[in-house]
């Protein structure tokens, strides 16, 4: 029965099942204790749900005035002036989506790389000090990422990387990469996004690939496939689902961040299509104006903006989900 | 230990020779400080099927997975001696272990068939390959499936998941997966061990069936197994070959005294 993947214990002889597991306990809740247990485990898992609720509705409700008085209009006009009253979030609302887009397309291959390399190729001994460093980037507060990104991306971004692709690469013939680079942008926002959301990406990753069981690339290589092929064909698809909840988990994490993207992303209210363009993101906006906001209508229309960012990562997460769902399909593992 | 080194000489029965396809000479192996296999010096032949048998933790599936070097993918293990497949040294710094694996195919104790469909599973070995011709790879799939026969059961649902299936199908998938590289040797761990007796009856007769073309090396518990299905059987005990003859002679008139312990179900 022993599997030599797993180090066996000393036994030579002897075959039976291992140690007994632990005793077993009444689940069926028939004592009074254990009916109490329930109750308030119930409670407090309800609770949950029902702050969301709440929440949902007390953002909606204080948003109501301004949705009302622009009704889509505040989704996809970009005249935002709080002098004249006048309120639309399309800016924000892109600025929120493509930041988060760049995001997820600089982090996902850097996480998934790192994820790789520490569950497959990394010594032993090297894989905790990595992964450590790598789920440090997690715990740095996100005000020092505005600040590195203001003294040290915006310059290098604005001199070495923005020329770069606009003119070495010639990316600026195309409407994403045109203009001036001033430096602080949506782009600069995205790359920020970027290293905030990896260790997310890259821990999750890396836990679901080291749970792939041993068998599934043994099989690869004992049918003759090189190391690299035993991960491609056998170990990524496996830990597909898993590595997509990690991507969900940084996306929405990108989505939310408020103060590095705020101290980078330029605050202009603006629709460009231009990467280089300084923007905005619904959270930043909503940090910047709320300690001054003069109206009941202004205040408003920021909890209305609020309510959209809300509905924006519902059905972002509501897609990225159903996405699992379709992946899982009829592919349920066999361990 | 002592008792160990005092173990007498194994008692081989010789082959005709010529007819070794794999060889072991004086073959040891360590996982880091502890030595799992002494000395082992066996031949098996071609187009028959040899049954490892031996108590747990004796070194059984230590040497199968030595013979398509498997093992080495486990850090801190390290071997001396040969393994000659028709007559080349498997551990050669030249030996190409990728086209090894694809010459000698194995099948586990726990099938585990990938999580994708059933034709992409046998599909697998044939693709890394190279094959991308589509027809070519139908072809590879049906052959194989009817060959591990399963094709009856499987050919209306190829693009279905393999992990639907049965453990015994999906066991049997696993060694139409391993059949798609066209193998000329089967390693089998323990293939039946999860399995209903039913299962294992089909099993079993395919290996009867395959090895008029695959030279097939099982590991086995079950004794009657071994006997029901194998041409030759070696014995193992801590790590030592201790007999190695034809299986009716093994069972009937063991030349051990630990064997016959063995087969007569006084210890083990
Ligand atoms: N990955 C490993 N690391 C360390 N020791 C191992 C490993 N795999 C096997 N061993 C040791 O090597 C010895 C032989 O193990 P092996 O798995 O070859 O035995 P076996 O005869 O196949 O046993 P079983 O019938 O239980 O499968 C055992 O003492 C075992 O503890
Ligand atoms: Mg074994």
């Amino acid at each position: 029965m022993t599997e030599p993947a797993i180090a066996p214990a000393e036994s030579t002889s002897g075959r039976g099942p291992g140690g007994a597991g632990p005793a077993s306990t009444s689940l069926g809740g028939s004592s009074t204790a254990d009916r109490i247990y329930n109750g308030v485990i119930t409670l407090f898992a309800l609770c949950v749900p029902l702050l969301l609720l709440g929440l949902f509705f007390e953002v909606g409700a204080a948003g109501w005035p301004a949705l009302k008085k622009f009704g889509v209009g505040f989704l996809f006009s970009s005249n935002w002036d709080p002098v004249r009253e006048q309120f639309g979030v399309a800016p924000a609302i892109v600025g929120t989506l493509a930041t988060s887009i760049v995001a997820l397309i600089i982090a996902t291959p850097l996480a998934l790389g790192v994820a790789i390399y520490i569950a497959e190729f990394a010594p032993t001994w090297l894989r905790t000090p990595i992964a450590f460093l790598v789920d440090l980037l997690a715990a740095i507060p996100s005000v020092v990422y505005g600040l590195w990104g203001i003294f040290v991306l915006v310059p290098i971004m604005r001199s070495t990387v923005m020329p770069f692709l606009r003119d070495t690469l010639h990316l600026g013939a195309t409407p994403f990469f045109a203009g001036p680079a001033y430096g602080p942008s949506v782009l600069t926002a995205g790359v920020i996004l970027a290293i905030m959301a990896l260790p997310y990406i890259s821990s999750v990753s890396r836990e679901v690939l080291l749970a792939v069981p041993r068998t599934q690339r043994e099989a690869a290589l004992a049918l003759g496939a090189t190391r690299w092929e035993a991960i491609q064909g056998a170990v990524l698809p496996y830990a597909r689902t898993g590595i997509i909840g990690g991507i969900i988990l940084g996306l929405g994490r990108a989505l939310g961040e408020t103060m590095a993207v705020t101290m980078v992303i330029g605050n202009r209210h603006d629709l460009s299509a231009s990467l280089f363009a300084p923007g905005y993101s619904i959270a930043s906006l909503i940090a910047n104006e709320f300690t001054e906001a003069s109206g009941d209508l202004h205040l408003s229309a920021l909890m209305a903006a609020g309510f959209v960012l809300f509905v924006i990562t519902l059905i972002v997460n509501a897609i990225a989900r159903w996405l699992v769902w379709q992946m899982a399909g009829g592919q349920r593992s066999v361990a | 230990m002592t008792d160990v080194m005092a173990l007498p000489a194994p008692a081989v029965v010789p082959l005709d020779p010529g007819t070794g396809c794999i060889e072991a000479r004086a073959f040891s192996f360590w996982y880091g400080e502890k030595q799992a296999l002494f000395e082992i010096d066996l031949e098996l032949p071609k187009r028959a099927v040899t049954a490892f048998i031996g108590p747990s933790g004796c070194g059984k599936s230590t040497f199968l997975r030595s013979i398509n070097r498997m093992n080495e993918t486990i850090p801190g293990t390290r071997k001396t001696g040969d393994i000659l497949l028709d007559a080349e040294d498997i551990y050669d710094a030249r030996t190409d272990v990728v086209g090894l694996r694809q010459r000698v195919g194995m099948v586990f104790q726990k099938w585990n068939p990938f999580p994708k469909s059933i034709y992409d599973n046998v599909a697998f070995g044939p693709r890394i390959n190279g094959e991308r011709h589509k027809a070519t790879l139908d072809e590879i799939v049906e052959r194989s499936l009817r060959r591990a026969a399963l094709w009856d059961e499987v050919k209306d649902r190829m693009r279905e998941s393999a992990t639907g299936l049965s453990g015994g199908q999906q066991q049997r998938l696993c060694i139409a997966r391993t059949l798609a590289n066209d193998p000329e040797v089967i390693l089998l761990d323990e293939p039946c061990s999860a399995l209903d007796p039913i299962a294992t009856q089909k099993i079993e007769e395919l290996l009867v069936e395959l090895k008029r073309e695959l030279t097939i090396v099982i590991v086995t518990h079950n004794l009657q197994q071994a006997a029901r299905v194998s041409d030759r059987t070696a014995f193992f005990f801590l790590g030592r070959l201790i007999e190695y003859a034809p299986t009716e002679q093994l069972f009937t008139s063991p030349q051990q005294e630990r064997t016959e312990a063995y087969v007569t179900g006084r210890f083990g």
